[in-house]
């Protein structure tokens, strides 16, 4: 029998089985965008039928790292930049788990920027989150990719000068086959971006704008969000690259000007995912490999029988 | 090296196909029955470039590379021809001769093929041969080669050409020329053995060297294998289907003898962005309930430090595999040292605490592998093997029958669903996955998907079910915990018999202490200094953390002076065994080398006759070891 029997129990769900029953409360300041995004998980959680112990939730270190301490799934609170690594591993050794990874942009952009581009081209099937606040929120307001050219903070006393980095432009060309942008004021497109980003096969990496109230009071998330795949200004074909790579710069360009778009950016339905390649190519079984150390009629191979005969 | 062993050394350029023929070499003897050791040296370059391998062969167990060595067979150095007159690497073309003179025994042989190599370019080259009664055989393999076939196969005519000097029965190399080579190939291999091998038969006389293959019999059957063979083998025995890494010389074996063989047994092999992400797949993949492993070489296993200390902070068991090479930075890529001792011990932050295993041959590797697995999962702790490019690329005949073990697929101490049921939960509903008062320090985990076993795993000092917390009482008694973790493995680890080595009489005036890759060589050296009338005996130690206390401490109390021997310039492991036991400092020496080669037995014993024996100074100093020109 299956030790992992609450995977795939798809029951219907309440969105208050996310929540823990006492403690702990969340420690994110009042008007924090981070609340916007543990109530579209939970939303989305509730909506997918997901069990909470059929979820992993990965994160890294930053407020955003905090969002599955509230959240009442399997978690992994790990390192500042590595959610990532553990997370697709986790998803490779017992693909029954749904695995949602989240990030600050510090976190996901700056220090993991690399695992960033490496499991976006590889495409693993999970969801990635970031939670993009254009700041360093838990050290205290310092200037991150994300914030604004000029930017001014405590360790850039003069402005920063340099670009931001183009979270969704970077997707695209890293290899992500889902990009979306949402917003924590949006808590509706919200939760129905963080549900197809679950039921996407690939690896779905949604930029989810959030307010730092405390230490980014310029940022331009107070604005009203347009969605772009609802606006008729907006016309493009988010299956196509070369009009989503176009919507994406359009986009970046204009975030710090005051105007501020969202919703999906593209979406490939048609690339395989890293686990399918993996399959194809006979380097991944096609059981749960985690099932198998519970499983008694399973033979296991030993290395005298299987590879001694070369080195005889 | 005794007079009824041959040490072959077979040169030439990197890409010349020395690692293959030597390889082949060893395994054809270890069949006919003889004991078989190989020592490689190579530089960090692909094509060209001077490389060389040792067989060492005798009817006796070999534990080491010897010291010299008597038969050399030098291929020239195709690749590396220099169009530059004096250019930066010399003159490569010679150096399959020039590089291997000074170590050649007296009376020993020289077989070089004379369609690539002048011995004009090598200075006073014949007052050499003269003065030292080599015996020199100069023959155009090239030429014999092309003839038959393909110039690459002068290695197969210089096989040949050792087997017609050193009396070596055709057959024993060419069946295993015939089971590993296609039928295209393999008959023109043959034209060029026969050649060769009638060659020397006719053209050369009787003046025949004292240098031949003894007898030997096996009294079970045996395999060629490497300590990273041996590594790899532990690990999939041991269960482990899951493996992430980065290429980094030498833990680049251990990773690529996993990637080939995993597939075939169901698992996954990851070559990922770099060694912060290794490290950190292999925890997320054992969070989720495989048994997995990663690893790299000093400056990669540098990154692994945060994943490192997060596993531990976590309690995600998993194993990380350091081959270590000559530092710091990239420091001599294709040298070992035990230079990262200190590095593996301590790296990461905070009270943190892994177990550390360093075996010292193939045979330790595969078990001290399977241990180092079974201790991670038992007590949901990282442990590391730690060995070196010496014992990584090194191959020996070991018994087949080490192998024939049972697999392990036992996660260790995770908690099952009807237990989740009746286990302690927080009020939040969380399983109390870091429990306080556990036995052994040892609370149960739960594997994401199960029923009932919901909890935060984190980096962040946490309570019971994972909430982050830096409350004072729950501080100390998780911290408390961890560390105890730590006696019950050394309890553990007391029982087992075979991890440390004990070698020579039980009662001696002197011991050596060393670990890892140069307790062979060690142990050499005891039996020539008994046979020399000194009195002593060796400890091996490959359990590094947690430290043998007691074992040690017997050890040192039971003779009057210690000379410890390791590869690294600051007496890492002499300073190790000083902490650990907080004593004894008055009774330890050093004997240290770091040139990029490991010891020879006579190199030991030089230094323990100079240093203990006759050495008048205090003890506690220091022998550097200084190296030959050529060394
Ligand atoms: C290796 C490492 N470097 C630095 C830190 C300190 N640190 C903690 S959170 C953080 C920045 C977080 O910013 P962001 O990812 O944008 O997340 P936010 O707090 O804004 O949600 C930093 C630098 C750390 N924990 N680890
Ligand atoms: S510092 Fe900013 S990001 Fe962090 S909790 Fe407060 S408002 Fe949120």
């Amino acid at each position: 029998m299956s030790a992992f029997s609450a995977i795939g129990e798809n029951a219907e769900r309440d969105r208050n089985e996310y929540t823990p029953g006492l403690e702990p409360q969340p420690t994110w300041c009042p008007g924090c965008g981070d609340f916007g995004v543990l109530k579209a998980l939970k939303g989305a959680a509730a909506e997918l039928g997901l069990s909470p112990e059929e979820m992993l939730v990965c994160t890294g270190i930053g407020c955003s790292g905090k969002l599955n301490s509230y959240f009442e799934s399997y978690g992994f609170h790990t390192i500042h930049g590595r959610s990532l690594p553990v997370a697709r591993a986790a998803k490779l050794a017992n693909p029954g788990l749904t695995v949602v990874a989240a990030g600050g942009d510090g976190d996901g952009y700056g220090i993991g920027g690399n695992h960033f581009t490496h499991t976006a081209r590889e495409n693993h099937d999970m969801t990635y989150i970031v939670f993009n606040n254009e700041i360093f929120g838990l050290t205290k307001g310092q200037t991150s990719p994300t914030s604004p050219k000029g930017h001014k903070s405590k360790t850039q006393p003069h402005g920063s000068a340099k670009d931001p980095i183009r979270p969704l432009s970077l997707s695209l060309t890293a290899g992500a086959s889902y990009i979306a942008r949402t917003a924590a004021v949006n808590p509706n497109q919200a939760k129905d971006i963080i549900v197809e980003a679950i039921e996407h096969d690939g690896f779905s990496h949604v930029d989810f704008l959030t307010q730092c109230p405390t230490w980014n009071k310029d940022a331009k998330q107070y604005v009203p969000y347009i969605d772009i795949n609802d606006s008729e200004d907006y016309e493009f074909d988010n299956t196509d690259r070369s009009e989503a790579s176009e919507m994406m710069h359009e986009t970046e360009n204009v975030l710090h000007e005051g105007t501020v778009l969202t919703g999906r950016y593209y979406v490939d339905e048609d690339r395989p995912s890293y686990q399918q390649e993996k399959q194809r190519i006979g380097e991944i079984p096609e059981e749960p490999l985690a099932e198998r150390y519970f499983d008694d009629d399973y033979e296991w191979e030993r290395v005298y029988d299987t590879f001694l005969d070369k080195h005889k | 090296m005794t007079d009824d062993e041959l040490i072959w050394r077979i040169a030439g350029g990197s890409g010349d196909g020395i690692a293959s023929t030597s390889q082949n070499f060893a395994k054809a003897l270890m069949r006919a029955g003889l004991h078989v050791f190989t020592h490689r040296h190579y530089p960090s370059r692909i094509r060209g470039g001077h490389t060389y391998t040792e067989v060492r062969v005798s009817s006796e167990p070999v534990k080491s590379r010897g010291d010299g060595y008597n038969f050399l067979l030098a291929l020239g150095d195709s690749f590396a021809r220099n169009p530059q007159e004096n250019a930066y690497y010399g003159n490569e073309e010679v150096k399959p001769l020039s590089e291997n003179l000074d170590e050649l025994d007296e009376g020993g042989v020289i077989v070089y093929d004379s369609g690539l190599l002048d011995t004009d370019d090598i200075p006073n080259f014949d007052e050499r041969v003269e003065e030292n009664g080599w015996h020199v055989y100069d023959i155009d393999l090239r030429t014999m080669a092309r003839e038959h076939g393909r110039e690459v196969m002068r290695n197969t005519a210089g096989v040949a050409v050792t087997c017609a000097i050193a009396g070596i029965e055709p057959d024993v190399i060419k069946s295993l020329m015939e089971d590993s080579m296609p039928e295209k190939v393999f008959e023109p291999n043959m034209s060029v053995f026969d050649d060769a091998y009638e060659t020397v038969l006719e053209e050369f006389d009787a003046d025949a060297p004292d240098v031949s293959v003894p007898e030997g019999e096996h009294e079970e059957e045996q395999v060629l294998i490497s300590g990273s063979d041996a590594i790899a083998y532990g690990a999939l025995d041991e269960g482990c289907r899951f493996i992430a890494g980065y290429p980094m010389t030498p833990w680049t074996e251990v990773f690529t003898i996993m990637s080939q063989n995993l597939p075939e047994v169901g698992g996954i092999s990851e070559q990922v962005e770099d060694e912060i992400a290794a490290a950190a797949l292999a925890v997320g993949a054992s969070h989720a309930g495989v048994k997995a492993m990663s690893g790299s070489s000093g400056g990669g296993f540098a990154l692994m430090s945060e994943p490192l200390g997060l596993a531990e902070m976590t309690e995600t068991p998993v194993v990380l595999v350091e081959a270590m090479r000559a530092g710091p930075s990239t420091g001599m890529p294709t040298k070992p040292e035990q230079a990262d001792l200190e590095h593996v011990l301590y790296t990461s932050q905070g009270d943190s605490h892994r177990v550390v295993f360093a075996p010292s041959g193939a045979e330790e590797a595969y078990k001290q592998t399977r241990r180092a697995f079974q201790i991670a999962y038992e007590y949901q702790i990282p442990s590391i093997v730690l060995y070196d490019q010496k014992n990584g690329g090194e191959m020996r005949n070991v018994p087949a029958s080490v192998f024939d073990e049972e697999p392990n697929p036992d996660l260790g101490s995770v908690i099952s669903e009807a237990e989740l049921a009746d286990a302690p939960h927080d009020p939040s509903g969380k399983y109390n996955r870091f429990q306080h008062d556990v036995e052994d320090g040892v609370s149960p985990r739960s594997l994401p998907g199960q029923e009932g076993g919901r909890y935060l795993a984190t980096g962040n000092e946490h309570m019971p079910a994972g909430h982050i917390a830096e409350d004072p009482d729950n501080r100390v008694n998780q911290v408390n915990r961890r560390m105890q973790k730590m006696e019950a493995i050394r309890a553990d680890l007391d029982g087992d018999e075979e991890t440390n080595t004990h070698y020579g009489p039980e009662e001696a005036e002197y011991g050596i202490m060393t670990f890892g890759s140069q307790q062979g060589t060690a142990e050499e050296a005891v039996d020539r200094l008994n046979d020399d009338g000194h009195s002593v005996k060796m400890l091996g130690v490959s359990e590094l953390a947690p430290y043998p206390v007691e074992e040690v401490t017997e050890f040192i109390r039971s003779v009057d002076e210690v000379l410890v021997v390791e590869m690294n310039a600051s007496a890492q492991f002499r300073g190790l065994t000083q902490k650990e036991l907080g004593r004894f400092g008055e009774k330890l020496s050093s004997l240290l080398k770091y040139n990029g080669n490991p010891f020879e037995p006579a190199e030991i014993v030089d230094g323990f006759v100079t240093s203990i024996v006759e050495d008048g100074s205090l003890p506690g100093h220091e022998t550097k070891f200084v190296p030959a020109a050529s060394d």
